[in-house]
């Protein structure tokens, strides 16, 4: 059965570009719909990052939920252990990052969330990379159907994500500073308060906000683009079988070993770019906070 | 293209990440949970074992003071009793003197009497033998009359 859909020679090319494809309303089966126009294209949804990402939050709640719900005050078993391990991790960070404890009683556990929520997301990677796609493709019963598994690695989940915290970075501003206050800040920090400065003091807050978000939404985006990009490539090695030869056998070698070794430096890096990506969102909040 | 065969070798390289994980990442992890159960019991049991110990030695104080305050009772009870006792020992011997020094005194005082009054009756008797001595104008005998004498005697007691 798997012959039957891998047998329509697809070229590495071909390969890489598909399961770069999201699966969205054109790829799922509505050929009439627009494929993506261009970079942005507020027209399209990818559905496969909407449904992983939706899922794995949930699965991110309700772990912690049942974490919460089982909490006791007595010496804790394994899994309330580490889920106060990670609550004492956040919340120690959130108090040396944002200082105020009105504030804290929203972000830490709003970082809590999210780094767990994008460390799941993450770890869709870990996953063989043909796995989903071909179970999805078996059950649509149809071999060119896309799915990428990976959430964090679609520009639109991360950019969401850090323009959810960019959101929150005003929200935090015009509370503590009000509006006053705040937009006396954009005109007169950080160069100085002359009003020949006012211009470049504002446009230079627009590039500060714009690239922090930006960097923000692109670091973790980048980091696993180019992770699932190296799996992909690893499962080339493997892809080009041609029977039992010895050419085949050692392309399948060296792909158990570069799999091997890519998983396993990627769960740092998973860990890494969520614990990265909720320090900032900290930080950019806590910076909201302060001011220049 | 053959994703039979890649997908099947990533399967493997799965497989191998997880007895990766479950050998070298999930031991430390499970380990450091562990300990630190472990620790939280341990303090939980010292705190508990601290507020019991806490609460005998309250009641161990209470228990000594209280113990105290009997004993306390009690020897100020006994030194009570003690005193009274002294003083009653010392007015009963006082009296005892009292009473042997007046008897003595009665004794010595009713001997004293007697001797005067012996003294007195011989001198008397004397003094009665000299008067009839000069009245008779005769010597008596005393040897030979000493059984008048005597009988004189008796009389004047």
């Amino acid at each position: 059965m798997i012959s039957e859909h891998t047998a329509h020679g697809q070229s590495p090319g071909d390969y890489i570009v598909h399961h770069l494809t999201h699966l969205t309303r054109h790829t799922l089966a509505d050929s009439s719909a627009k494929p993506q126009g261009g970079i942005i294209d507020w027209s399209v949804v990818n559905y496969d990052t909407l449904f992983f990402s939706a899922s794995l939050g949930l699965l991110t709640v309700f772990l912690l939920w049942l974490g919460a719900r089982k909490a006791t005050s007595g010496a804790p078993g394994r899994f309330q252990g580490c889920v106060e391990v990670l609550v004492e991790m956040v919340a120690n960070q959130a108090k040396g990052i944002v200082h105020s404890p009105e504030s804290r009683r929203f972000v830490a556990p709003l970082a809590l969330t999210v780094f767990l929520w994008i460390f799941f997301m993450n770890a869709m990677d870990l996953l063989p990379v043909d796995g989903l796609p071909w179970l999805w493709q078996t059950a649509m019963n149809n071999p060119h159907i896309q799915l990428r598994v990976v959430p964090t690695a679609d520009l639109s989940a991360t950019f969401g994500m850090s323009v959810g915290v960019l959101l929150l970075c005003i929200f935090y501003n015009i509370k503590i500073k009000g509006m006053a206050g705040w937009v006396h800040e954009l005109f007169t920090t950080p160069f100085g308060s002359h009003p020949l400065l006012w211009p470049v003091n504002l446009i230079m807050q627009i590039i500060e906000f714009g690239a922090k978000t930006i960097s923000h939404g692109m670091r973790l985006f980048g980091n696993m683009y180019a992770g699932e990009l190296l799996f992909m490539l690893i499962a080339l090695l493997g892809g080009a079988w041609t029977g039992y030869n010895a050419g085949s056998i050692m392309l399948g070698i060296a792909q158990v070993v570069a799999g091997l070794a890519w998983a396993i430096f990627h769960i740092l890096i998973i860990t890494l770019q969520a614990f990265i990506f909720m320090m900032l969102a900290l930080v950019y909040i806590g910076q909201a906070h302060e001011g220049h | 293209m053959n994703i039979n065969a890649t997908l099947f070798i990533q399967c493997i390289v799965f497989a191998l990440l997880g007895l990766f994980t479950m050998k070298f990442v999930w031991p430390p992890i499970e380990k450091a949970l562990d300990e630190r159960a472990k620790k939280i019991a341990d303090g939980l049991a010292a705190a508990d074992k601290a507020k019991t110990d806490l609460a005998l030695a309250e009641k161990r104080a209470v228990e000594e003071l209280r113990k105290a305050r009997e004993s306390a009772g009690d020897v100020r009870a006994s030194a009570e009793r003690n005193a009274s006792q002294l003083v009653e020992d010392a007015r009963a011997e006082a009296t005892h003197i009292i009473a042997q020094a007046r008897q003595a005194a009665e004794a010595e005082a009713g001997l004293a009497a007697q001797h005067a009054k012996d003294e007195l009756r011989d001198q008397i008797a004397m003094l009665a033998i000299a008067g009839a001595e000069k009245i008779l104008r005769r010597e008596i005998n005393p040897q030979v009359h000493a059984e008048l004498l005597a009988n004189l005697k008796q009389e004047l007691q």
